[in-house]
């Protein structure tokens, strides 16, 4: 069996972000790009199943300009078989990006779409659950265990109430959250090797192309500041502090 | 005029506060033209929660939809359901929490919509700011016209609508069909008997510097003391001191209480992003040089141990 990972090619995690003076967006430029982080995680449990011998393939997928080549070449690396790069200059949105997983699952027979749960830079949090709708498959959001068992799947999920077990049948969506696992770093040897494992690309429009109609994004600012505090001397001074507010 | 549907969540027994604060969200889109306001309440038996959402100020008709397979919060019914609801209305809105971002986006795609994640504020009846890049940027999205607008409603942004409202209840039949490929098994929860985290007043959380789980009983002990609930940082619950569900910032929970204190939390931007909008928040660090004075309204400069059992005795 097949499982799909998308990798988004996102500005890393360590990075400050910056809001451009103008308001146009946010500053990319010069900025250190990486694999979205809850992208890593999707592909390091694709990679744990593998290992454990429940898929025979785990396919890279990632959605762009050649730039993300490069984070394509790293999930390779990483101990990915092949990669697909859909070519594609414009800004997607989740709408669109869910009908391009849906048509590669369907084209690669895939059992499972293994995804993070959202990108750290749009903090969409849409795409699993859209391709999971469109394709007419289950969805596993926010995923903490999961546990493959022949043509099923138990996926333990991180909700506000604590932890959801559902199960499954495959094929389906599955998205990461932070404590799946831990991924492996990559290790030179792999970067050499990955350089001649496969790396097709295909066109959005091969995929079905846009589905329009997108929310259009204007304006971009910085958040509000908070400001004004005061520092207090000892646990008295807080307390009479607290109490002057009326707080407690 | 806005026509606009508000997806309920809650527990089978009782109503989530998510749903008033979603219905503050459309009361502020109804600011631009009007609107009706109708709550969806899905679920097997749902008969006192959908008498709860009537009673809350602004909506117009709740929509009580009662069918076995509605029973568990899964998105494989849920979804379709709320799709299949959605018609004839201009705006579809759930609460921003892990129930509403795993069904709201099903239902938009296949309503063939994009959705607005997190709505933080509202410009106009197709107008919306939102939060995006954990928080360090804010965006301000227009939905085209002729598209039904979806949108989660960012909590931790919008108070509860009050209660007094009297809203009609009407019944409604499922009209989708149970999904056999997605099964329920349960849910653990580790809560106990303290407040919610999301919707506490006041919320207490430790950090690193408690050390281990043992000596987050200090933490317990206050909040029990100030009726708080209790959070943490990432470091303690990657450091197991407490469990995932309690993680306050951008990758746990988002809130908004009146009072927040941090104890032995060095305040990373990811811990600052869940707790800007509560009302005061109180820091207490060994470490003068710790970001996280840098957001607090009142900052003290001393070691948890000491400073915990001291408010203890002094608020007793």
């Amino acid at each position: 069996m097949t499982i799909l990972v998308g990798i988004k090619r996102a500005v890393d995690y360590n990075v400050r972000i910056r809001v451009k003076s103008d308001g146009s967006g946010v500053e990319t430029d010069g900025v250190k790009m990486s694999i979205n982080p809850f992208d890593e995680i999707a592909l390091e449990e694709a990679l744990r199943l593998k290992e454990a011998g429940k898929t025979d393939e785990v396919v890279v997928v990632s959605i762009g300009s050649n730039d993300v080549q490069q984070q394509l070449r790293t999930g390779l690396a990483m101990g990915a078989d092949r990669a697909i790069q859909v070519d594609t200059a414009d800004e997607l949105q989740p709408l669109t990006v869910a009908r391009i997983f849906k048509a590669l699952a369907e084209r690669e027979n895939a059992q499972i779409v293994f995804l993070g749960k959202q990108a750290i830079d749009d903090d969409g949090n849409q795409v699993g659950q859209m391709t999971a709708a469109l394709w007419g498959r289950p969805q596993a959001t926010f995923a903490s265990k999961v546990e493959v068992d022949d043509g099923t799947a138990t996926v333990t999920r991180e909700v506000d109430a604590g932890l959801e077990t559902i199960e499954i049948d495959l094929p389906a969506v599955i998205t990461s959250d932070l404590r799946l696992n831990e991924p492996r770093f990559v290790k030179l040897p792999d970067i050499m090797k990955a350089k001649r494992k496969p790396l097709d690309v295909v066109s959005l429009d091969e995929l079905g192309g846009h589905a329009g109609n997108a929310p259009e994004a204007g304006h971009h600012a910085p958040p509000a500041p908070r400001g004004g505090g005061i520092m207090v001397a000892d646990t008295s001074a807080l307390v009479a502090e607290l109490k002057n507010r009326g707080l407690v | 005029m806005s026509k606009i549907l508000i997806l309920a969540e809650h527990d089978g027994a009782t109503l989530n506060p998510g749903t008033a604060k979603a219905v503050s969200c459309a009361r502020a889109i109804a600011e631009h033209g009007g609107a009706d306001i109708d709550v969806l309440v899905l679920g097997d038996n749902v008969d006192a929660v959908a008498a709860e959402a009537a009673a809350i100020n602004g909506v117009s008709t709740v929509l009580a939809t009662s069918a076995p397979h509605l029973a568990a919060p899964l998105a494989a019914n849920h979804g379709p359901e709320l799709a299949a609801a959605a018609d004839g209305y201009t705006h579809v809105l759930a609460p921003s929490s892990t129930y509403g971002k795993d069904v709201l986006p099903h239902a938009a795609a296949l309503l063939g919509v994009n959705a607005v994640s997190d709505v933080m504020a509202v410009d106009g009846a197709r107008q919306f700011k939102r939060p995006i890049y954990a928080g360090n940027a804010i965006v301000d999205v227009t939905v085209p016209e002729g598209l039904m607008i979806a949108g989660t409603s960012r909590s931790a942004s919008w108070p509860a609508a009050g209660d007094g409202g009297s809203a009609t209840v009407q019944a409604r039949e499922a009209a989708s069909a149970p999904a056999a490929h997605t099964r329920y098994v349960g849910v653990e929860g580790s809560g106990g008997d303290r407040p919610d985290l999301q919707t506490a007043n006041v919320v207490i959380s430790g950090g690193r510097a408690l050390g281990s789980a043992e000596a987050f009983d200090i933490v317990y002990q206050l909040a029990d003391q100030l009726g708080a609930a209790v959070g943490a940082s990432r470091a303690a619950v990657d450091a197991g001191y407490v469990p995932n569900d309690m993680q306050v910032g951008q990758t746990g929970k988002i809130i908004a209480p009146d009072l927040y204190f941090a104890f032995g939390i060095s305040g990373a931007i990811q811990h600052l992003t869940g707790i800007k909008d509560a009302g005061t928040i109180v820091a207490v660090n060994k470490d003068a040089d710790a970001p996280i004075f840098e957001v607090a309204d009142i900052g003290l400069v001393g070691d948890l141990f000491s400073v915990i059992p001291e408010l203890e005795q002094q608020l007793s």
